[in-house]
């Protein structure tokens, strides 16, 4: 029998989606948690700390009633794309997001905070505002932190299952991605096709894995 | 910010109160100077809150209450809600690692800094900076790849480059060998001389506030304790507080016995610490009533000591010699009733054995808080 080799490629699809937008909205976060004082910091900061302790069929809950077709954030994507998101690709990707994106914004702020705070404030009195300032001194320095944390949310998008399963379903074919299809070929009693994703899916994240490890920040003299 | 006002009077009057932390004790910055001097220091000993100061007047940090005014520009000013941020504050902050961007060349960081001007202006100011710095040779560098020297000349030129009304600068002597701290001197005399710029530097190396300060500023535990020259203060501290900050009198707590203000001198009963007594001449000191309870102070420099023998001269303190300590210029012996003397090597070595000293303090030499 031909392997399907759907669930992968969707999968592949899926998590840099995912890690795309886990990367814009965590750097965004990142540096409101690493360098501005607020009102609801801490509260913001539970927020983003919850999806990381809650089981994943809870978080799925949650974005199900969230994106559901009767909510409001659910009826908004509908008036936006036309058609609802559960049970689609799309709710996928949301599923890998929140997945991914605690752990991307925890390991950004800390590359963030990282910095000698020194080159900041230099650049401050040099006349640089603080867009200028982040975009030209405090991401440069902190890149390969961000890009290691970047690899690993990539590869925790790749593995989600839970909340995937909750929000885009097992609809093979659409929405099982490689995870789910591991799971149901075990099901299913198909150890073959079980065996060769395994392989495979680890494959990929040992890649990934030594990537950022390879992109982790070394002390570099300066 | 118009730079026409050039050269300007620096105004800080600020507090900050620190709350108690698992590491520190509170704290309550509490200072309160004026300057307008080419170059002011800022003298104290770590944790007098000197940084704290220039950090305030950077704009990195927020003081909760007072004001603070460069030339006609309110940086600061708790009361009308103003805190202008760092970067509209135009003060050229100097950082004692330098903080030059590891990620750019010499020649990036200069032209970081001028950013916000026109292409052609970016480009005549880096060139004449680079020159004027000499930094041609290593434009194309980047920092780990530059010598203490350059590093130095690289971090003062960018802060100069943005022509700020201001130049801060936090310890920069701090960690420097002998020669590099020369250079470093120089350089800032060169600055001195060339930019109209007024410089405010942190320091607490009293050596180096001399080297540069046309005024001084000294801090103790957050507050302002005294300022003018670095001669004056020195000279004459106004508080036993600023005179024990030298690190160099000898201090013996004393009563006026007698004041002679016709033959201007006076006569002390000196109390050594866990000594006896002693009776010794003084100068007049004015504004003082007999009876008056005093700390005398004298320079260890301007006191002699010689081996005990025979009946003590007057102003001869007996004093125990606990240690010798070697020195640059000779020996510098400490005795146990808190007295220092230095002298050349070769004439503490005929009496290296000797215990039981004589101290001579010159009434010339006293002075009283």
């Amino acid at each position: 029998m031909a392997l399907d080799w759907f669930p992968l490629w969707l999968s592949l699809r899926v998590a840099s989606l995912a890690t795309l937008l886990a990367t814009a909205v965590g750097i965004a976060v990142a540096y409101l948690l690493a360098h501005r004082t607020f009102r609801g910091k801490n509260a913001l900061d539970a927020l983003v700390t919850l999806p990381l302790v809650l089981p994943p069929t809870v978080l799925g809950y949650y974005l199900l009633v969230l994106f559901g077709r009767d909510a409001w954030l659910g009826r908004a994507y509908e008036a936006v794309f036309g058609q609802p998101l559960v049970f689609t690709w799309q709710a996928a990707v949301v599923a890998a997001f929140f997945h991914a994106a605690p752990l991307l914004i925890k390991s950004t702020r800390a590359a963030l905070e990282s910095v000698d705070q020194s080159y900041e404030r230099a650049a401050r009195s040099l006349g640089a505002s603080e867009f200028r300032t982040f975009f030209r001194i405090s991401l440069p320095l902190a890149s390969r932190g961000i890009l290691a944390a970047i690899a690993l949310a990539f590869a925790q998008a790749l593995g989600d299952f839970g909340v995937t399963i909750m929000l885009a379903g097992n609809i093979p074919g659409r929405t099982q991605t490689v995870a789910v299809a591991i799971y149901d070929a075990v099901e299913s009693d198909a150890g073959s096709v079980a065996r060769i994703l395994v392989i495979v899916t680890s494959i990929i994240a040992v890649a990934v894995v030594w990537l950022a490890n390879h992109l982790a920040p070394k002390r570099v003299e300066v | 910010m118009s730079k026409s006002a050039g050269r300007g009077m620096i105004q800080v009057r600020i507090k900050k109160r620190f709350a108690r932390t698992r590491e520190s004790a509170p704290f309550e910055l509490d200072v309160d100077f004026q300057s307008a001097a080419a170059t002011t220091v800022l003298f104290g000993p770590s944790g007098s809150g000197k940084t704290m100061t220039l950090d305030s007047i950077a704009g990195f940090v927020r003081p909760d209450q007072g004001r603070i005014l460069l030339g006609d520009a309110i940086l600061f000013d708790a009361a009308a809600q103003v805190h202008l941020p760092a970067e509209r504050r135009n003060c050229g902050y100097v950082f004692q690692n330098y903080a030059l961007f590891p990620h750019m060349t010499v020649r990036g960081n200069l032209e970081f800094a001028v950013g916000a001007k026109p292409r052609l202006e970016r480009h005549r100011r880096v060139n004449e900076t680079v020159e004027r710095f000499h930094l041609a040779e290593v434009a194309g560098r980047k920092p780990h790849e530059l010598s203490g020297g350059q590093k130095q000349r690289c971090s003062i030129a960018r802060a100069l480059i943005v022509e700020p009304r201001l130049l801060l600068l936090d310890e920069p002597g701090q960690g420097l060998d002998a020669t590099l701290r020369a250079e470093l001197y120089n350089e800032l005399r060169a600055v001195r001389a060339n930019f109209a710029t007024p410089m405010l530097l942190v320091t607490h190396d009293l050596a180096e506030c001399f080297e540069l300060a046309d005024r001084m500023v000294a801090l103790h535990n957050g507050r302002v304790i005294q300022a003018g020259t670095p001669a004056e203060v020195v000279e004459r501290p106004a508080s036993l507080e600023v005179a024990s900050l030298f690190g160099r009198y000898c201090f013996i707590p004393a009563e006026i016995s007698k004041l002679d203000p016709a033959r201007h001198t006076s006569v002390l009963t000196a109390r050594p610490e866990g000594d006896t007594e002693l009776e010794i001449d003084g100068p007049y000191l004015p504004s003082r009533l007999r009876g008056d309870h005093v700390t005398i102070y004298a320079d260890p420099r301007r006191l002699k000591g010689m081996p005990r023998q025979g009946r003590p001269p007057r102003n001869h303190f007996p004093a125990e010699l606990d240690r010798v300590i070697d020195t640059p210029d000779g020996v510098r012996l400490e005795f146990r009733n808190g007295l220092r003397v230095e002298m050349p090597r070769a004439e503490f070595q005929p009496n290296a054995q000797v215990r039981e000293w004589w101290v001579e303090v010159p009434a010339s030499a006293i002075r009283a808080i």
